[in-house]
């Protein structure tokens, strides 16, 4: 049963990433270039509605959230480097396999390389987390948990800044 | 309905909006069923596969170690999703008649030439960089970026800004301004 929901969840996604073309080598490094703004638009949508949803359904006790630790070193370090690796390859991890499936056959090697990537990372990992991880860590804190306030009026802000900067995109151009 | 199924492309706002539904449904159907929130990620199953990988040539090295311990070997609920990606573009790009083989993408060409293996090397090298760094921050613009955010965590805000702020700038040196 999870398998098989995992396979139909990446199914709907993976249709929805090519759909709108984000898993496009030209819309991830469009962004980049800040030139192509069709990531922005995709990624602002799916995280405005999402937020509705997940704090809906948290408030009513349906479902329990899954937080990842703030470790303020390393959030910034491996940002900043996955960031550079993300413009080389052009590709995250999730678009390279739907990339590769519609044809690009370079996102092979970019598949490739992350699962090296991964095999070096967990060869390091004992150094990392005596140095790098442990610098910094806030545990697993949200937003509203930190401001001391309730998740809606920190979601009424994000919604009404994300549409104002997507209208202003638009008129802007891409 | 077939008409909208085969059309090339979709509004990125409205796949955008489906995206969040999908990932709501996904933890609501998951808390329901097997009673674990899953919320929608990648890259950790990048780290499994490569666990299951090393295992074929030296078991003992991945039994060992420490982070392929913490991640737990094996094929779960999102090494299937990340599958299910792979099909879920192969059959959109199918139905929208949007598939294209392609060795060397546009903008990668018009600064670097089409050479293939330089870009193959590329996108080996970025994407190992990538990975290590995903890892490190705990997550990828699909982890953080999407899930995390939605529930407003401040390591996923963070960690947003940190990938976008690393991509831009390295994307401006290695690309210039982009040509056209």
């Amino acid at each position: 049963m999870e398998l098989f929901l995992g396979l139909i969840t990446g199914f709907a996604f993976g249709f929805l990433l090519q759909k709108s073309q984000v898993l496009r080598f030209e819309k991830q490094v469009g962004f980049m270039l800040l030139k192509d703004m069709t990531i922005i638009k995709f990624m602002a949508s799916a995280v405005l509605v999402g937020m509705v949803g997940i704090y809906a359904c948290h408030s009513a006790g349906w479902i329990a959230l899954s937080l990842k630790a703030t470790h303020l070193g390393a959030i910034i370090l491996g940002g900043l480097i996955f960031g550079i690796g993300w413009a080389m390859a052009g590709y995250c991890p999730g678009t390279s396999v739907g990339a590769l499936a519609e044809g690009r056959l370079h996102a092979l090697w970019a598949i490739v390389g992350m699962l090296l990537g991964a095999a070096v990372y967990a060869e390091v990992y004992p150094s990392l987390k005596s140095t790098v991880l442990s610098w910094g860590n806030f545990g697993k804190i949200t937003l509203p948990g930190v401001l001391g306030v309730s998740p809606w009026p920190i979601i009424a802000v994000f919604i009404v800044a994300g549409i104002a900067f997507l209208r202003w995109t638009e008129k802007k151009g891409p | 309905m077939m008409k909208l199924l085969k059309a090339p492309t979709w509004n990125p706002y409205v796949a955008g909006a489906l995206v969040g539904v999908l990932a709501v449904l996904s933890v609501l159907v998951t808390t329901l069923t097997i009673d674990k929130p899953k919320y929608l990620g990648a890259s950790t199953t990048f780290v499994r596969g490569a666990g299951l990988l090393e295992q074929v040539v030296v078991p003992e090295r991945v039994a060992q170690n420490e982070y392929f311990q913490s991640k737990k070997v094996k094929v779960d609920w999102q090494m299937l999703f990340v599958f299910g990606i792979f099909a879920g573009a192969l059959v959109s790009a199918r139905l929208g008649g949007t598939v294209k083989r392609e060795t060397v993408p546009p903008i990668w060409k018009e600064r670097f030439g089409d050479n293939q293996a330089l870009r193959a090397v590329g996108a080996f090298i970025g994407g190992a960089i990538l990975m290590f760094g995903a890892r490190l921050a705990g997550g990828c613009p699909s982890g953080h970026g999407l899930s995390g955010n939605m529930q407003l965590s401040v390591s996923s805000l963070l960690a947003l800004v940190f990938f976008m702020v690393g991509a831009i700038v390295t994307a401006r040196i290695l690309y210039g301004k982009g040509g056209k």
